[in-house]
């Protein structure tokens, strides 16, 4: 029965995997055709039909790389290279994630401390709580560049700037999530504390916080995602310094498209592994709590 | 019975303002322009009656209201005796700014406790308080990069960026024109318009919506932004590529909402549907569509904020010569920090325009909804 409802659900994820990389390999074929078919009419070479699309495949920079030219190329960079060389993969999200991570412990602290003072100051939630909802409705990505070019002509360069433009991005779902959480238990619950005579600060610990964990963790996952995005965009005005946004960038100037994909299929694994890193975590935290599986 | 109230903002505003007579003057002696001694005295009297009106046992609207003369009124005089100062402003000066400061944290949260009878008060006192809290923001960051002379790279005063905004208005036009009137709009109702598509797709094929799901909840927390160079490689530098980019970014977040929204209406109400011998579409249209509408609203609020960021984002990777990330990238470039910052300034405005809209827009078409019919 178990297997059986497991099948069922990736079975139809598989079938669309497998369609999406059929069309991928048709565009890549379609897309590099014309290109293709000027190389050979300049090089007065015929081919056979089977022959050309095999050529279209193998191009070396070519509009739409083919998946196996993809895979090729992150498998080369990420597993054949030194770890410390320049081309690797694994140097370049290594980079990403330190500030990816050092962004997102900030945003997240400051999150919770905004969520704390939201919940027990009666004017912070009056005044603050319209702009943190306001401030996010503002591109704050598209000043990433600013941020670190005005901070590197202080001399501030580094992790520090990339990981600001993280803190900003992931503080908001903490927040927002933490302040939903400190504010869930019942009215009920908390006269239950009145009557054991808690003070707020037995009530914060006791009943608030535990209750807030599952919000938090809701929250954490889609920081830790919004704080990579946030790391990425700030590597792009950085210029030859490394990261996957600078690889991405670099990619882009030299149309070195096949680098291009790979660097963002690291960018993809690395959001894939984040995020399943903090659902463990909440996982955990729920066996410790006593949450049972629904 | 006690006549005094107790109020630690009013007390230390106090304390500051003594601490602050004891240090003038505010500027620092060689200042080309000094504070007239009139104008110092009338600070610190303001100040002063601010931080006493806190302990004074009238009613809450009087007090607030003295508050905010006092405190504003205080707050403007310092920075407006700032002109032709900048950087020369001593430890007395930035007292009596934190004082006046403490005085519209007094204000803020005096607003706050005050409970009005007509739903009108009521509608402005929620607008006043965040204004407010907004433009001691705005102060404070005036005050303390013209007071502290900070380098006018690293933070410009907000006022140089008004300036600066209102000196430029025909460029700043150009670029919103290139993209947001062409990038986003486009990009943002195609992105919207097709997750939708796919997602009654989904919802009719219950083997795609299996299969589509899981990779649509996948995506969203990818960085779709990358995606960003290859658009502009396919679709060159202009206003397409940032369309397309918006629409990649704004599709998943739409299929994962609609789709989710749809299975938001209760099995009673489409059990009621089926007794009524409705079809498929009829059920859709009729029950679910409706129940669906707090998702995809949400969504719709969502990508508003996405496609704005990712056409910003996309011009950092070539365009034409106009548009506001071309405009952000090339005038940080040269240095000219407040002409970004400007471009920042209409980006958030424009920002919180779209996503105001979409939220009227919301209010009007789901008043029904408990969430929406307030108590």
């Amino acid at each position: 029965m178990r297997s059986e409802t497991f099948a069922s659900r990736i079975g139809p994820v598989l079938t669309i995997v497998a369609t999406i990389i059929v069309i991928w390999y048709a565009a890549a074929v379609w897309m590099n055709a014309p290109f293709q078919r000027d190389l050979d009419r300049r090089g007065d070479v015929t081919s056979t039909t089977m022959e050309f699309i095999a050529k279209t495949l193998s191009q070396p920079k070519p509009i739409v790389p083919a998946p196996h030219q993809v895979a090729q190329n992150v498998f080369e960079n990420t597993f054949l290279r030194k770890v410390s060389s320049n081309r690797s993969l694994v140097y370049h999200s290594w980079v990403t994630l330190s500030s990816t991570l050092a962004g997102f412990a900030f945003g997240t602290l400051l999150g919770v401390l905004i969520a704390v003072g939201i919940v027990h100051v009666k004017a912070l939630d009056r005044s603050l709580m319209p702009w943190i909802i306001a401030s996010q409705t503002v591109p704050i990505l598209a000043i990433a560049p600013m941020v670190v070019v005005v901070l590197a002509a202080i001399n501030v360069t580094g992790l520090i700037p990339k990981a600001l433009i993280s803190t900003y991005l992931s503080f908001f779902p903490v927040a927002v999530g933490m302040v939903k959480g400190l504010r869930s238990p019942d009215i009920i619950q908390l006269d239950l504390m009145r009557t054991y005579n808690a003070s707020r600060w037995q009530t914060f610990w006791k009943l608030r916080v535990p209750a807030s964990m599952p919000f938090l963790f809701t929250s954490m996952k889609v920081a830790v995602a919004a704080s990579l995005v946030g790391a990425i965009v700030a590597e792009l005005p950085t210029g030859a310094a490394a990261g996957i946004g600078s690889k991405l960038l670099a990619g882009s100037y030299y149309s070195q498209t096949i680098d291009m994909w790979a660097a963002l299929i690291a960018g993809s694994l690395l959001a894939v592994i984040l995020v399943t890193i903090v659902g463990i975590g909440a996982r955990l935290i729920d066996r410790r709590m006593g949450v049972r599986p629904a | 019975m006690t006549y005094l109230l107790r109020s630690w903002q009013g007390s230390i505003a106090l304390l500051l303002c003594l601490l602050a007579l004891v240090r003038l003057p505010l500027l620092a002696t060689d200042a080309s322009t000094p504070f007239a001694a009139a104008g110092t005295a009338g600070v610190l009297l303001l100040i002063a009656v601010g931080a006493l009106a806190c302990f004074m046992r009238i009613s809450r609207a009087a007090r607030a209201l003295i508050l905010f003369v006092t405190a504003h009124t205080a707050a403007w005089l310092l920075i407006g005796g700032m002109s032709g100062n900048e950087g020369n402003a001593s430890l007395s000066y930035f007292l009596l700014i934190a004082a006046s400061w403490l005085l519209g944290w007094r204000c803020i949260s005096e607003l706050a406790e005050i409970r009005p009878s007509s739903r009108q008060t009521m509608m402005a006192l929620r607008l006043l308080i965040p204004a407010i809290f907004g433009a001691w923001v705005l102060i404070l960051w005036e005050a303390i990069t013209r007071g502290a002379g900070v380098p006018f790279i690293l933070l410009p005063p907000p006022s140089a960026i008004w300036d600066r905004i209102v000196s430029s208005v025909p460029i700043l036009a150009a670029d919103v024109r290139q993209t947001v009137f062409k990038a986003v709009l486009f990009g943002y109702v195609v992105g919207c318009a097709a997750g939708f598509a796919v997602a009654i797709l989904a919802d009719r094929i219950s083997f795609l919506r299996r299969g589509l799901l899981p990779i649509g909840n996948l995506m969203s927390a990818l960085p779709i932004i990358g995606v960003a160079p290859i658009m502009v490689m396919w679709f060159g530098f202009d206003w397409q590529s940032k369309a397309a980019v918006v629409i990649v970014m704004t599709f998943f977040p739409m299929l994962v909402n609609t789709v989710a929204g749809l299975s938001a209406s209760g099995s009673m109400e489409r059990d009621l549907m089926r007794s009524y011998a409705s079809g498929y579409w009829q059920t859709l249209v009729k029950l679910r569509l409706p129940a669906a509408m707090l998702f995809i609203f949400n969504a719709l609020k969502i990508n508003s904020t996405l496609a704005l960021i990712g056409a910003i984002v996309a011009e950092f990777f070539g365009t034409p010569i106009v548009g506001m990330g071309f405009r952000i990238s090339t005038e940080i470039g040269r240095m000219n920090v407040d002409m970004v910052w400007a471009e920042i300034a209409v980006a958030a405005l424009i920002g919180s325009v779209f996503y105001g809209v979409v939220a009227l827009v919301e209010l009007a078409t789901t008043f029904w909804h408990p969430s929406n019919r307030g108590g």
